[in-house]
């Protein structure tokens, strides 16, 4: 059976000097996306912080696959997180979770 | 795919700073970053920044950065350092040097670095004539980064503007980072998505990253090759001459 929505789960690296917290790194990526694409472009984008680990600064998003490129473009155009300066890199991209997970061991394995 | 930066702005007098934006250029993924450089900079630092780039094993491009005044003083400078540098970059800061630019064949890349639509040049005109030479249109990733709210609404409407004249006349478009610290840097695919903004396809942003910078590099250095003669010519073979 086909799914209805179709999903894609990005992998986020982001860079900062200091810790920063899940919500922060959610508002950021909200804002980002809002001030580029409207409130429109963002109630279709579907977009949810699946998890995100403080210590590693790794981050799951999830959106539809429709709002994959805008999501990208917004996470490219983001340079701070809550007030101070960072970026946030897109790391992979996939359609499943267990398969992001894959992905994500497998190229940490392959750069030590 | 290779990836190429022709705009990294590391400071020359910080070797450390320097290094970690070459690293973190090389760890995004670039394969290529070329360094603007004015006429006079001393060779000394180019061969420095050179060594930097081959520790990562980065492809290091050097770049002339021109701010000419009038069309008169880009020619001579033109004349004088064409040879010296594998790419040549034209900042236009009026429409003389805009348009002495675009019909010039030895500029390679077209920069405006001003966010007010009235003083980016880069209209239908410029376009033409950058078409009947080899000059390309560059777009700094980096001024996209740093502005906001309707400063930014107007530079994107600009972009999109000129994205669709270069694309009308067939003008190579570059996409680089124009970075002056490693968090204004961006992975190639990321900086591609950006072009989204300004109605420019992926796969069109994917090739200002890479096949267009690469395009450029490799006819300069072909140009520069002691056996270059003229388009088209070259030396294959020195020696006793052809029977």
């Amino acid at each position: 059976m086909t799914r209805v929505v179709r999903r894609r789960y990005l992998a986020l690296k982001v860079e900062c000097e200091g810790l920063v917290e899940q919500r922060e790194v959610l508002d950021a990526v909200l804002n980002a996306f809002l001030r580029l694409f409207g409130e429109v472009g963002l109630s279709q984008a579907g977009l949810y912080l699946v998890s995100f680990d403080r210590e590693r600064k790794y981050a799951v998003l999830r959106c539809s696959h429709k709002a994959l490129p805008m999501v990208r473009a917004a996470v490219a155009s983001m340079t701070k997180i809550g007030n101070q300066p960072a970026t946030v890199h897109v790391q992979r991209v996939s359609g499943t979770l267990k398969a992001l997970n894959k992905k994500v061991t497998n190229k940490r394995q392959a750069k030590p | 795919m290779k990836f190429s930066d022709l705009h990294l702005c590391v400071p020359l007098g910080d070797v450390e700073q320097a290094r970690r934006m070459v690293a973190k250029s090389f760890e995004l993924g670039y394969s290529r970053v070329g360094v603007p450089f004015s006429p006079n900079t001393k060779p000394s630092l180019i061969d420095g920044l050179r060594r930097v780039c081959g520790e990562f094993g980065l492809d290091f491009v050097t770049r002339l950065e021109l701010a000419p005044k009038s069309s008169n003083e880009l020619l001579g400078s033109l004349r004088r350092f064409r040879r010296e540098f594998e790419v040549v970059s034209v900042l236009c800061g009026s429409k003389p040097v805009a348009r002495q630019a675009a019909k010039d064949r030895r500029v390679d890349l077209l920069c405006f670095r001003a966010l007010e639509p009235r003083k980016r040049f880069f209209d239908r005109a410029e376009a033409e004539l950058a078409s009947k030479s080899s000059a390309a249109l560059e777009i700094d990733i980096a001024m996209v980064l740093g502005v906001e709210g309707f400063a930014r609404v107007s530079f994107l409407s600009c972009l999109r503007r000129e994205v669709a004249a270069a694309r009308r006349f067939g003008v190579p478009v570059v996409i680089s980072s124009g970075a002056t610290e490693p968090l204004l840097l961006r992975k190639p695919y990321d900086s591609a998505s950006l072009g989204l903004l300004f109605e420019m396809d992926l796969s069109v942003a994917l090739e200002a990253l890479s096949a267009n910078p690469a395009g450029i590099v490799e006819r300069n250095r072909a140009k520069l090759s002691p056996g270059y003669v003229a388009l088209g010519v070259r030396i294959v073979r020195r020696g006793k001459g052809v029977d």
